[in-house]
């Protein structure tokens, strides 16, 4: 019972201090289009709007001069916001957005999409107050829209829910493949519906025994009358002193039916004709939630079994997330089926009906890809406090520039994870990182505070991102999984996020741009090096330079007080370098590869930081593929992150490094050396979020060999990463608690060299076709078919047997 | 069952002996006989249902007594005979269901008339102490006895009346006594018509002599789903524990009633509508789209979470919403089931549907409404006692 109290004090902490008032309703002025979806107890508003944000330029120095002050240019992002909260405050809620709205003449005349059972009742409201015209969606086509979207897009948004397992919870990555699935709607109701595409869809039943029953029944039973209040009294209750159990029938098991004695053979049966109760309003409320949870459960398993499903996906009020409920309804749709169903809940349950009154409201939006913002958006376990004085939860999906797709040379997208420990799983390394990164965070905000030293506002903001990034930490700390898995990657990606919200676009531009000046003065230098030497020492010397230039990254906290010593060079970053055998050390077989086999066709390496990395490690081993025969494409992040490099500058790198390289520069004149971007945002790659353009030209380049460098792209995220080609991956471990934990120690070295397997073919990543028209540069159209021409399920098969 | 013959052919030997040899000896003859028209067994012939909320007894009353028969029967039978036949109320705890009599039946070769006694089972001390001071200790060593509570009140049949009790799995129980009453009761079966309409609706014989395969809903306190390919074949497919006991358990803290006719009688004065929230009551009509009509319940109890309508609703009100919440869960989950089994006959029994017409008429409203027709709701006059009656037919006079 012991580890069941300690579960349950995690899901339920009371001692988490969040952070007293959040900005609600944020970016209200720019709202282009409103949604609402007004539920019984619960509204949601969504609004999408506009985000300014700078972006540092790397080339313009114009602002520069001797302050150090960055030149910035504005652009605008585009995010959608989700607002929810309690029914009751709705009208202080519209008079909040009505005061703050600019201009709000601009809405009259214009149209609102309304959903929810409220839409009925509140649209004179709505109307009055923003002078909106209601235009009503059905509320369970509104339901489908937004669990669609949200499958898609928003990672982790599905999971499963194991009250006593490690991890508690088990949570599914986004992608294209989400159909078919039964969605299970429990509001007031419930509503089941059988969803086969975007398109295709239908309720095929309900029941009324839902939500509304356990609080109207709640509210007859006990003294409680608020729905949470409800939740939590069941917390406390033991069910069996009201439920009739199969042992008080047989006094022990059922055993020639094999049930145990411990089922419920009747709810409430113990509540008949009492006289004198032996039961409590918490016993009363358990055996309720119990009832209906097991109810709906039941019922859920016997439509996926009319239906064939083997995904049941639980959305609506009555769960709100709470472990009890999510459990029962888990334990009674696995009993039902015989395991056969697969229990799935939601994190963002509550908006499914607002998200998809909003995709009503505009056309095309849900072909862009979307990102969950973490600086923006609350845990799906706790609401937060606001200036508004109620409690709301909040969403943020930031729209992103890029297209994105799985990387078409994964071996199997389908079981691919973008991350190599979960650190929700891993206590050891979750409180390892939680620490680092609470200590790092220091010199994150410092410097970009330092970035801004003509802002009389830096220093503020930096302290807020402090804050918030602190706070965020040490919830995460005490409820790992509010935000979906919890790993290394999501952390970083956290920063990122927040270093854009608080208005410090790239903090590490200006000391990219002295470490990219200072290395490119020794590229000559380092190529003459390497040219003199042949054959085994040559590649050799290659690949000892692409990691001791990975050494150079400001990421990582031991190595930054190294570089600020400022006399720490290429030199010695290759003294750093332990002998062989590394760690993990396959340099015999990629020597023998380069040797004895034939050129690779194309090379995609994904490049990690600024400086003496990218120029004097990654260069001259590109270079030598180019000579080799080998075309290359650079791939770089597409905004920024710590020092790694962005694609806007390699683009420049390369046009310094072309004036004293020849074959550089020869190779870019003929297109055998290309820069394209990632439309990653952080320190880590997620190969499932790959650049949709990216991804086309790597199949039209028939890409055999993948190149992945650094500890981040590596070793925190793609480090099991199975490819169908070729792959090389390198990096060197920067931090001594990961590397004596893998078996090494500080600077310890990953040279992974896997071989592709020859059985396994193209495996379908689902580019869609009109996806394909509408992103892909011109020139490779001709060759797509090739991409999304996959073969059938014994190709699934072969891939499978293989891993 | 075997064609009655040779009725009366039994001449016990020992007509001067004490009871308890008499039975000794009549169960001791039956062994000898081949043909099993001629077997009998030691009177009273019952069979007993123990569940969770009633206990139901079959007793046989033998009407085929020949005069050697009579004088050879002990006192104690024959006071036992009277008193069960003679009363419909037992120690305020018992009541024979008379109108569920059935004479003139043949069981094991002997001709008589089956009762059909109930109790609580929260009664079983009661129960007990009658039976002791009805000397039943004297008369039979062995009770025949199916449900929980042959396992839960073994010990206590042992200790306090001197009996054993030989058990029957519940569910063979179940499918041996329906289809045996279903067979020998002509009028056994039947189906609602026009259960949504009071002046046209009324109860229609079913011929059921085809009966297979069926979904057989057994709704005692909790629910039993079978589906019924023959007389031994048969699985248990599902249950459910919102049954009987959901009903009155709710029924009693809602309203403080105490008994099942209670909350019926309640139930039968109520409206369900002011306590649960409609289609309509969200939509303003139809939930057009798929086809919800208006009247469709959308939540039970969806409107109870409102202070100023809990002011308003009555205990009737209440008992209504509780007996139309589990009645139309049960009918959700049997019809799930039998679309999942491709079975199209759903026969519903079990002391739920005692006195409870509300619950049987919405029943075979919601197995055509929501089947488009296919499926059919059928029920049978003995709803509450075929496990007794199955396990009175297993007797065999003696422990097995």
């Amino acid at each position: 019972m012991a580890s069941e109290n300690d579960s349950d004090q995690r899901s339920h902490p009371r001692c988490i201090k969040l952070p007293p008032a959040v900005e609600v309703f944020a970016n209200l002025k720019n709202a282009q289009t409103f949604a609402i979806d007004i539920g019984l107890s619960l509204t949601k508003i969504a609004y999408y709007s506009t985000v300014s944000y700078r972006k540092a330029l790397y080339e313009d120095a114009e602002g520069l001069g001797n302050s150090g002050e960055l030149a910035y240019k504005v652009f605008e992002g585009n995010r959608l916001h989700f607002v929810k909260f309690e029914t009751r405050y709705i009208e202080n809620c519209l008079n909040f957005v009505k005061k703050n709205l600019v201009d709000v003449e601009r809405f009259h005349g214009k149209s609102i999409k309304v959903t929810g059972g409220g839409a009925f009742k509140y649209t004179p409201l709505l109307q009055d107050k923003l002078g909106l015209l209601v235009d009503k969606k059905d509320e369970i086509d509104c339901l489908i829209k937004g669990c669609n979207f949200l499958l898609k897009n928003i990672p982790c948004e599905a999971f499963e829910y194991h009250r006593h397992a490690n991890p508690e919870y088990k949570f599914q990555k986004a992608g294209p493949n989400i159909f078919p699935y039964l969605l299970v709607n429990v509001g007031s109701g419930v509503s089941i519906l059988k969803v086969e595409s975007d398109e295709v869809f239908e309720r095929v039943g309900g029941t009324a025994t839902g939500g509304g029953t356990f609080w109207g029944l709640g509210s007859l039973l006990t003294k409680r009358k608020d729905f949470d209040e409800l939740l939590q009294l069941a917390e406390r209750g033991d069910h069996r002193n009201v439920d009739m159990l199969v042992k008080d029938i047989y006094g022990g098991d059922y055993s020639s039916q094999g049930l145990s004695g411990e089922l419920i053979a009747s709810s409430f049966g113990k509540a008949v004709a009492c006289g004198q109760p032996k039961f409590s309003e918490a016993d009363l409320a358990r055996s309720l939630l119990f009832t209906i949870s097991n109810d709906i459960g039941h019922i859920a398993s016997l439509y996926a079994t009319v239906y064939n499903m083997d995904r049941v996906y639980f959305g609506g009020y009555f769960l709100r997330n709470h472990p009890l409920s999510m459990h029962t309804i888990s334990y009674s749709i696995k009993y039902w089926s015989h395991d056969r169903v697969t229990p799935l809940f939601l994190r963002h349950e509550g908006y499914l009906g607002a998200i998809g009154a909003y995709l009503y409201s505009t056309e095309q939006k849900d072909k862009c890809s979307w990102l969950e913002n973490y600086a923006g958006s609350s845990s799906f376990k706790d609401s937060v406090s606001t200036d508004l004085g109620i409690k709301v939860d909040q969403l943020e999906i930031d729209q992103a520039e890029y297209a994105v797709t799985f990387c078409p040379l994964l071996k199997d997208p389908a079981s691919y994870i973008p991350d190599t420990t979960d650190l929700a799983q891993d206590k050891e390394a979750r409180d390892y990182w939680l620490q680092c990164f609470e200590e790092s965070v220091d010199k994150f905000v410092s410097r970009a505070i330092h970035s801004q030293p003509l802002s009389p506002t830096a220093k503020d903001r930096g302290l807020k991102l402090k804050e918030k990034y602190i706070n965020r930490l040490h919830y995460l700390h005490a409820q790992p999984f509010a935000y979906g898995a919890l790993t290394v990657r999501i952390l970083l990606d956290t920063i990122e996020h927040c270093m854009k919200e608080f208005d410090f676009p790239d903090p590490y531009l200006h000391q990219k741009r002295k470490e990219n000046e200072e290395a490119l003065r020794h590229l000559h230098e380092r190529v003459t090096v390497i040219d003199k030497l042949e054959g085994i020492e040559k590649i050799k010397a290659l690949i000892l330079g692409v990691l001791s230039g990975n050494i150079f990254d400001w990421g990582a906290k031991d190595v930054a007080k190294l570089l600020e010593t400022n006399d720490f060079g290429f030199e010695e970053a290759q003294a750093k370098i332990p002998g062989r055998p590394w760690l993990e050390d396959n340099l015999d077989d990629w020597i023998h590869r380069l040797q004895n086999g034939p050129a690779h066709k194309c090379a995609a390496i994904f490049v990690d930081n600024s400086g003496v990395d990218i120029i004097l490690g990654i260069l001259p081993f590109a270079r030598d593929l180019l000579q080799r025969g080998t075309k290359i494409i650079l791939c770089a992040n597409s905004m920024p992150a710590l020092n790694d490099v962005t694609y806007p500058e390699l683009v420049v790198t390369l046009r310094d490094a072309a004036k004293i390289c020849n074959v550089i520069r020869q190779a870019l004149e003929d297109n055998t050396l290309i820069a394209m971007e990632t439309a990653q945002a952080g320190p880590c790659l997620d190969l499932s979020r790959l650049n949709l353009d990216l991804c086309l030209a790597m199949v039209e380049h028939d890409v055999d060999l993948v190149v992945i460098e650094g500890m981040g792209r590596t070793l925190h995220t793609n480090f099991h990463a199975k490819m169908k080609c070729e792959c090389l991956k390198l990096a060197v471990i920067k931090n001594r608690w990961l590397a004596l934990r893998l078996g090494g120690d500080m600077y310890a070295v990953i040279c992974k060299y896997e071989q592709s397997s020859p059985k396994t073919k193209i495996y379908d990543i689902e580019i869609k076709s009109e996806a394909i028209k509408d992103g892909c540069p011109s020139k490779c159209t001709g060759e797509t078919t090739e991409l999304c021409k996959c073969d059938n399920s014994s190709d699934r098969n072969t891939s499978k047997v293989s891993v | 069952m075997s064609p009655q013959s040779n009725e009366n052919n039994l001449t016990p030997t020992d007509m001067q002996s004490n009871e308890y040899s008499a039975a000794h000896i009549m169960a001791k003859e039956a062994r000898n006989h081949s043909s099993p028209c001629e077997t009998v067994d030691s009177m009273p012939w019952f069979g007993m249902d123990i569940g969770g909320t009633l206990s139901k007894l079959v007793y046989f009353e033998p009407k085929d007594i020949t005069r050697d028969e009579a004088d050879a029967e002990v006192e104690t039978l024959k006071n036992i005979r009277r008193y069960l036949t003679k009363n419909s109320v037992y120690g305020k705890i018992g009541h024979r269901d008379m109108h569920l009599q059935m004479d003139n039946v043949c069981i094991r070769g002997r001709r008589g008339t089956l009762h059909f006694i109930r109790f609580p089972t929260s009664k079983m001390g009661n129960f007990l102490a009658l039976a002791k001071s009805k000397d039943m200790a004297n008369l039979v060593t062995t009770v025949c006895v199916t449900g929980g509570g042959a396992f839960k009140f073994e010990d206590n049949f042992k200790k306090e009346v001197n009996m054993n009790l030989t058990k029957f799995d519940e569910l063979d129980s179940l499918i041996r006594g329906m289809l045996y009453i279903e067979t020998t009761n002509p009028h056994e079966c039947y189906y609602w018509s026009n259960p949504t309409d009071d002046s046209k609706c009324q109860k229609v014989p079913y011929d059921f002599s085809e009966p297979y395969p069926f979904l057989l809903v057994n709704i005692g306190s909790g629910v039993s789903i079978l589906a019924v390919y023959g007389p031994e074949n048969y699985k248990r497919i599902c249950g459910t524990s919102l049954g009987g006991g959901t009903f009155l358990g709710l029924c009693c803290l809602l309203t403080g009633c105490n008994t099942f006719e209670e909350a019926i009688e309640l139930a039968t004065g109520g409206d369900n509508t002011r306590v649960d929230k409609l289609v309509k009551d969200i939509y303003g009509s139809d939930y057009s789209p798929y086809g919800l009509p208006g009247d469709l319940v959308a939540s039970s109890f969806g409107q109870m979470n409102s202070k100023d309508r809990r002011n308003t609703v009555t205990k009737e009100d209440l008992a209504r919403a509780t007996l139309v919440t589990i009645t139309n869960n049960i009918g959700s989950i049997a019809r799930m089931c039998a679309v999942n089994e491709k079975i199209e006959r759903v026969v519903f029994v079990g002391n739920f549907l005692r006195v409870n017409p509300i619950s049987m008429k919405l029943l075979a409203y919601a197995m055509d409404y929501w089947s488009k027709g296919t499926l059919k709701a059928l029920f049978l006059e003995h709803e509450g006692y075929f496990g007794a009656v199955g396990c009175l037919l297993q007797f065999n006079g003696e422990s097995s």
